[in-house]
């Protein structure tokens, strides 16, 4: 089986994910693209998984799902908060960590 | 093999649409995504390719119709028609293949053809009531995405795919629902109807699996197909192999999905909420798709129904008891609604139990038959009631408040709308009368004597509320709204109606104009559908009319499965089935006496059980028509004296009168069903989850922490005055300038900007990636 394509895919996912946890202000869009960037280590952790015919990566992504599910409401939970706070989930106006 | 099978019987006729009817889901999807995509930049933001494809569908849909009862016509009169299965693997997964594909007879084709039908005319309908709405673009695509799921849960021809398309229904419905979500009552409503039909989802796959368990062995040996085809469970039900416990535990926990999903009682809370929605989204989901599901569901796996719940050896059984409880408490909530959509919505409760009343009792084809009739004629008087609040009552929904006398004002409107009601109450010779009055009559012809006296209750009920609300809203003298007032807060009581002058309304102020001139006709883009659904709610009933003799049960002929033992199995193995052998050659005298349904076959396969059909009686028929017409005179009567003569003897008497203001507090309260479900259930379920986690937190959690606080302070005190001062000060004194040194260094990029941080983190992380490749090259 060609895995290549696989393997680009979860590049091209990850990148996709990258160029929005960078570029985006919404903390929600942030959120999704960890999404992005988690599922494609899934993709790649599958397809490895496939190639070597072993279990262990279809696991591995089923926790990734279970672990990324816990973040997202983590997450969600802490924009809530700033929201409340601030009106406004624009990550670039959280600066109170500016040292 | 079986001698009778060397009766070779030809192959039957097919053709380009019924090959490739796979294709009808995939428009609407596609529409979908262009909508998405490309919308907003359209001319016509997008709604052209949501009523295109719609449209498209629906030409495809009809000539599989078409092709299919040209089939049906070439075949022989006992031959058994083979569905048109085609499947394609969708997922490899541990050495199963999981199919996707399409299974094509005439139960499909006909809730098809309806969906394609209705969903077109529901998009042309909405490209005028939604004019100008802020989410028009995004109101098409879920309005497409949603008749795509219908279409492949329809089309399905396994379990899995099938659960495909009602999961999309359910999620489209959602968004559908709190279309207006900025008003929390409609958002309140979206979730309420998703987590509503969410807990009887949970009955979809736990049948599921409990078929599957059962069935899968028996399937692929005989059948070659894996135990959530829909073909391989019918024929594995009607075998003689499933344990009376696993398929009747399958059929239960099915049967709690179709629950939630078609609303039938205790689940059906959702539905009336579910009203917050845009009035075309109540048309569709609650005339021919959403709710239509779960009555599919039991008619599409019919035999598991009818072997799990014994249909023909009982007089009472879970599906006829709910069904018939679902007719008679909700037209009895529908006579104490204001508000003319929940009406309906009631309404449309209570015709799914006449459905799911049918299936119960084995009487398919009415039920059948009743969900292709009962469409036209709903989706009619929804677009109606919002025809009236958008043209007549200055968006407002309250009969009592904002309507009457509109029938003047609007006479298009009023006649499809009485047209309409007729044909909901049954009345001869409108198509409601051929559907209903069947499912009545089978009930009772197959034994189930109380349920036929529920069902002709249930007819009179349904004619009285229904005459009131025709009454309420047409007649008498106008209110409100309807007589020409202009209020700008005054019908509060139906929560987004002010919200939909908003949204509805502010690119359009030339349009909001008409509500200084009082009601008026529609126009065109909304009575155009109108009339042509009030042509069908007259007419469709001519597709099986029973009473006018064999030669009219066209319905019969074209959609009710043949229950004919057929011996395909080993051909099917061999994985070839283009068509299919009858095992017993037909009779030549007599009817042929199919065993399917009560025995098991002794060679070959069922595909679906032997039917019973009631002999059509004029005496029957005449006195359910007393029955109806009963109902309509007694509700207009008293409907006259209570609205507009306001007789002093019946009105406020819900409030002089103990025990009817009891029942009326009874019915107004909706059963106490909702304050049950939330302050009993979830509360009840909720808060103790939510206590103990408080109690662990504080008690336990909390303790661990101060010990482990109280023993990190006394080793901290040794080590402050031992190690830390006398050792680590000078080191660090030392390190401090240093550290201020980098520090300062380094303080640009510390910015707080959580961006940034984002970029340092891949940035090194990529660098840590390049020396690992390095590394290991």
């Amino acid at each position: 089986m060609l895995i290549n394509q696989f393997l680009l895919l979860g590049a091209v996912l990850f990148c996709i994910g990258v160029y929005g946890v960078i570029a985006r202000r919404n903390a929600v869009m942030v959120l999704m693209s960890i999404e992005l960037i988690l599922n494609s280590v899934n993709i790649n952790l599958l397809a490895f998984a496939l190639r070597n015919g072993s279990v262990d990566g279809h696991i591995f992504a089923l926790y990734i799902i279970a672990v990324a599910a816990a973040e997202v409401g983590v997450g969600l939970a802490l924009v809530l908060l700033v929201y409340r706070n601030r009106r406004s989930i624009a990550v670039d106006e959280l600066s109170e960590m500016k040292g | 093999m079986v001698a009778a099978s060397e009766v070779a019987a030809e192959a039957l006729k097919s053709g380009w649409f019924l090959e490739n009817a796979w294709i009808i889901p995939i428009i609407p999807a596609v529409a979908f995504a262009l909508i998405i995509f490309f919308g907003k930049r359209m001319p016509m933001k997008g709604s052209e390719f949501g009523v295109l494809s719609m449209l498209a569908s629906l030409v495809l849909a009809a000539g599989a119709g078409y092709q299919w009862i040209q089939r049906v016509n070439a075949a022989g009169e006992e031959q058994y028609i083979d569905p048109v299965i085609r499947s394609w693997t969708w997922w490899d997964s541990g050495g199963f293949s999981f199919t996707i594909g399409q299974h094509i007879d005439g139960l499909s084709l006909t809730v098809l053809v309806v969906v394609a039908f209705i969903s077109s005319l529901v998009q042309i309908y909405s490209l005028e009531y939604l004019r100008g709405d802020r989410r028009y673009t995004h109101f098409f695509a879920a309005l497409t995405l949603f008749s795509a799921g219908m279409m492949n849960m329809v089309i399905a021809d396994n379990m899995i795919q099938l659960i495909l398309g009602w999961e999309i229904m359910g999620l489209c419905s959602f968004m559908l629902i709190g279309h207006w979500w900025e008003d929390g009552a409609n958002s309140r409503a979206a979730l309420k109807a998703f987590f509503t039909t969410r807990t009887g989802d949970i009955g979809l796959l736990v049948g599921t699996s409990i078929l599957f368990f059962s069935a899968n062995s028996w399937t692929q040996e005989h059948l070659g197909v894996s135990g959530f085809s829909i073909r391989g469970l019918s024929a594995w039900a009607l075998s003689g192999n499933p344990s009376s416990t696993a398929i009747t535990m399958g059929a239960v926990a099915l049967f709690v999905a179709c629950i939630g999903k078609s609303g039938q009682f205790p689940l059906h809370t959702w539905l009336p909420d579910a009203m917050a929605g845009p009035t075309p989204v109540s048309s569709l989901l609650h005339s021919s798709t959403m709710v239509v599901a779960g009555v599919f569901l039991v008619a599409r796996i019919y035999p598991v129904f009818f072997e799990g719940m014994n249909v023909y050896g009982t007089s009472m059984n879970m599906i006829t008891l709910i069904g018939g409880i679902t007719i008679v408490i909700a037209a009895a909530l529908a006579f104490v609604q204001n508000d003319i959509k929940k009406v309906l919505a009631y309404s449309t409760v209570s015709q799914l139990g006449y459905m799911m009343m049918g299936l119960g009792a084995g009487a398919w084809l009415p039920a059948v038959f009743h969900i292709f009739t009962h469409a036209f004629f709903k989706a009619c008087l929804f677009l109606g009631a919002g025809s009236v609040s958008h043209s007549g009552s200055h968006h407002s929904f309250d009969m009592k408040k904002d309507m009457g006398g509109l029938r003047k004002y609007m006479p298009i409107t009023f006649a499809t709308w009485v047209i309409s009601t007729l044909a909901l109450c049954g009345v001869f010779p409108l198509s409601g009368f051929f559907s209903k009055d069947e499912i009545i009559d089978n009930v009772g012809y197959a034994g189930y004597n109380a349920f036929m006296i529920v069902g002709l209750v249930g007819a009179f009920m349904t004619a009285a509320y229904m005459t009131r609300a025709t009454y309420l809203t047409f007649f008498g003298t106008p209110r409100g709204a309807a007589a020409g007032e202009h209020h700008d807060d005054g019908h509060d009581a139906h929560g987004h109606d002010d919200d939909h002058d908003e949204h509805g309304h502010d690119e359009h102020d030339s349009h909001d104009a008409h509500a200084s001139h009082g009601p008026h006709e529609s126009n065109a883009l909304i009575t155009v559908p109108l009339i042509i659904l009030a042509t069908l709610a007259i007419g469709a009933g001519l597709l099986n009319a029973v009473p006018f003799g064999e030669r009219w049960e066209n319905m019969k002929k074209w959609v009710e499965p043949r229950g004919v033992v057929v011996g395909d199995a080993d051909h099917a193995a061999a994985g070839h089935s283009k068509y299919v052998v009858p095992v017993a050659a037909l009779q030549a005298e007599g009817h042929y006496d199919s065993p399917c349904g009560k025995e098991t076959p002794e060679a070959g396969v069922c595909y679906a059980p032997q039917l019973k059909h009631a002999p059509f009686k004029w005496s029957k028929a005449a006195l359910s028509m007393a029955i109806v017409f009963a109902g309509i005179i007694l509700s207009w009567l008293v409907s006259v004296q209570l609205y507009t003569k306001k007789a002093g003897a019946l009105v406020g008497l819900t409030k002089r009168n103990k025990l009817l203001a009891g029942g009326y507090a009874f019915l107004v309260n909706k059963y106490y069903l909702d304050a049950l479900y939330e302050k009993v259930i979830v509360h009840g379920i909720a808060h103790p989850i939510a206590r103990g986690a408080y109690w662990i937190n504080q008690n336990i959690i909390d303790g661990i922490v101060n010990a482990f606080g109280i023993v990190t302070r006394k080793v901290a005190g040794w080590v402050y005055r031992n190690v830390d001062q006398r050792v680590v000060d000078g080191a660090v004194n030392g390190s401090g300038a240093v550290a201020r040194g980098t520090g300062g260094a380094l303080r640009p990029v510390q910015s707080g900007k959580v961006n940034q941080y984002g970029a340092l983190l891949f940035a090194a992380a990529a660098v840590a990636g390049l020396v690992l490749i390095i590394i290991n090259t």
